[in-house]
C-alpha cells in the first residue's frame, strides 16, 4: 500500500475528529437542556424529554441517520451531508449523555445546594454555577467514554453521503483492490486517535478540582 | 415591630407521624448570641433549619426581624413566598453547615465571592476584593486560591464562615460547625465565631461545645424530645442546682473533662 493512500486515509479522519468533536460539543449542551428540563418539575418537559432519551438510546443510530436523511427532505428541509452526520450524531450522544449526566446531577450532596440556596442564588444560578459543574466534574469519565463511542459511531455517517475514514477507507479498497492494508490502517488511526483521547481524557481529569467530598 | 432578630411562635415540626419539634416558642434579641444544646435527636438541627426555611414548619410562624419567613400573610389566610419573596426574607440570614457544604469546583475565594458575583451583580475585581476581606477576617487570606480539597476541616468551615459573612447578614445561623471537627481543629473556628459575637453579631449556634455556650451564649437553649425546656442566661442554666434531664445531658461532658460545669 503506497503512503498516497495513507495520506488520503489520514485526511479523512480529520473529517471524523472534526465531526465527532462538534457532535459531542453540541451533544453535551443539549444533554445539559434536557437535564434541566428534565428537572424542571414540570411534568410535561419531564415526559418530553423521556421520550426524546428512549427514541435516541433504542433505536440503532444508523437508522437514525437514515430517518433524518430521508425524513427532512419531505418536510422541505435539504441539509447538506456534513450538516445531517452531525445533527445525527449529536442528538444521539445528547440522549446518552443526558443518562449519564442525571447520575452525576443525583450524586450532588444536597448540603451543597442547600448551602447555594442560602448564598442567595436562585433555582437556575444554582443549576448552572453550583449543579452543573459538580456533575460534570463527576462524570467527566464518563464524557470521555461518551466520546470514544461517538468517535467509532461517526463510521456510520457515510450512510448520509459523507466521506470521513471508514467511508474512505471503502471507497479506496474499492478502487486499489486492497482492502486488508487499508482496513488495516484505518482501524489503526482510530486506535491512535481514541488512544490519544482517552490519555488527555485522564490529564484533565486529574487537573480538574472539585470532587465533592465523599 | 419588636426588637426580636428571631420570634419563633408556637412552633411545630412532624416528620410523617413524628413529632420533632412541639410548641416551641423563643425570641432571639438582636445582636445576641443564642445557644442550642441538647442530646442529638432532640431537634434543635430542625429548630435551626426552620429559622432558615429549609425545613418547613408544620404549624406555627417565624418572623426575621419582624418579616414573617416563608410565608405572606394575606386576606385569605396565608401563602407561601414566592422564591423570590423568600431570597429577599433570606437574605438577611448566613447560614454555616455542620459539613462545611463549600462547592468543591472553586477555590476558597470562588466560595466567597460567588454569591457576590451571581446574586449581587459585582464586577469580579469588586466580588473578589470584598471576598478577600472577609478571607482576612477569618485568618485566611493566604488560602484565597486553595480549593477545599486543598484545607483542613477548620479552614474549610472558617471559609465557610466568610462566605455566610460575604453578603452582609444581620443573623448568622451555625448547625453544629464544629461537630465534623477534629478536637485539635474546633478551637480555630470557635475564636472566629466569638470575634463575631463580639462585634454584636445576632447568633443561633445549635453546639455540643459547652464550653464555648456557656462562655459566649448570652442565652442558652435547651432541647430534649423536641420541647424547649429551658430557655435563660448561662448563669442559671449551670448554676446548681439543675434539672435532672439537664443534669444527665450535662454528666455526659464531664466524662470528657468540663470540669467548669461543676
Amino acid at each position: 500500500m503506497s503512503w498516497k493512500l495513507f495520506e488520503l486515509l489520514l485526511q479523512a479522519s480529520l473529517m471524523t475528529i472534526f465531526v465527532s468533536f462538534i457532535s459531542i460539543l453540541a451533544g453535551l449542551v443539549i444533554a445539559i437542556v434536557l437535564s434541566a428540563m428534565r428537572m424542571s418539575g414540570n411534568r410535561w418537559l419531564y415526559a418530553g424529554t423521556g421520550m426524546f432519551i428512549s427514541f435516541f438510546r433504542g433505536v440503532p443510530l444508523l437508522v437514525q441517520l437514515l430517518l433524518i436523511f430521508n425524513l427532512l427532505p419531505l418536510i422541505g428541509i435539504t441539509l447538506p451531508s456534513l450538516a445531517t452526520a452531525i445533527i445525527g450524531l449529536s442528538l444521539c450522544t445528547a440522549a446518552y449523555q443526558a443518562e449519564n449526566l442525571r447520575g452525576g446531577f443525583e450524586g450532588v450532596p444536597i448540603g451543597l445546594i442547600e448551602s447555594a440556596e442560602m448564598a442567595g442564588f436562585s433555582r437556575t444560578q444554582s443549576f448552572f454555577w453550583i449543579r452543573t459543574p459538580i456533575a460534570l466534574r463527576m462524570t467527566f469519565p464518563a464524557l470521555v467514554n461518551e466520546a470514544i463511542l461517538i468517535l467509532k459511531a461517526s463510521s456510520l455517517v457515510s450512510v448520509v453521503g459523507l466521506v470521513e475514514l471508514t467511508k474512505m477507507a471503502q471507497n479506496l479498497s474499492a478502487s486499489t483492490y486492497q482492502p486488508l492494508p487499508i482496513f488495516a490502517s484505518a482501524g489503526l488511526i482510530y486506535l491512535v486517535i481514541n488512544w490519544g483521547v482517552a490519555v488527555v481524557g485522564r490529564r484533565v481529569e486529574n487537573a480538574l478540582p472539585g470532587l465533592p467530598a465523599k | 415591630m419588636t426588637d426580636a432578630a428571631i420570634l419563633v411562635k408556637n412552633v411545630s415540626k412532624k416528620f410523617g407521624d413524628t413529632l420533632v419539634l412541639r410548641d416551641i416558642n423563643l425570641e432571639v434579641p438582636r445582636g445576641q448570641v443564642s445557644c442550642l444544646i441538647g442530646p442529638s435527636g432532640s431537634g434543635k438541627s430542625t429548630l435551626l433549619r426552620c429559622m432558615a426555611f429549609l425545613e418547613q414548619a408544620t404549624s406555627g410562624t417565624i418572623t426575621i426581624e419582624g418579616e414573617p419567613l416563608g410565608f405572606v400573610e394575606g386576606p385569605n389566610g396565608r401563602r407561601l413566598q414566592t422564591a423570590a419573596e423568600l431570597r429577599q426574607t433570606r437574605s438577611k440570614i448566613g447560614m454555616v453547615f455542620q459539613q462545611f457544604n463549600l462547592w468543591p469546583h472553586m477555590t476558597a475565594l470562588g466560595n466567597v465571592s460567588a454569591s457576590l458575583r451571581r446574586v449581587r451583580k459585582l464586577s469580579k475585581a469588586e466580588a473578589e476584593d470584598r471576598a478577600m476581606a472577609q478571607l482576612e477576617k477569618v485568618g485566611l487570606k493566604e488560602r484565597a486560591g486553595f480549593y477545599p480539597s486543598q484545607l483542613s476541616g477548620g479552614q474549610q468551615q472558617r471559609v465557610a464562615i466568610a462566605r455566610a459573612l460575604a453578603l452582609d447578614p444581620t443573623i448568622m445561623l451555625f448547625d453544629e460547625p464544629t461537630s465534623a471537627l477534629d478536637p485539635e481543629l474546633t478551637g480555630e473556628v470557635l475564636n472566629v465565631m466569638r470575634a463575631l459575637a463580639d462585634e454584636g453579631m445576632t447568633m443561633v449556634v445549635v453546639t455540643h461545645e459547652i464550653g464555648f455556650a456557656a462562655s459566649v451564649g448570652n442565652k442558652i437553649c435547651f432541647l430534649d424530645h423536641g420541647k424547649l425546656l429551658f430557655h435563660d442566661t448561662p448563669e442559671k442554666v449551670f448554676a446548681a442546682p439543675r434539672e435532672p434531664r439537664l443534669e444527665q445531658f450535662l454528666d455526659t461532658y464531664l466524662d470528657r473533662g468540663a470540669i467548669m460545669l461543676r
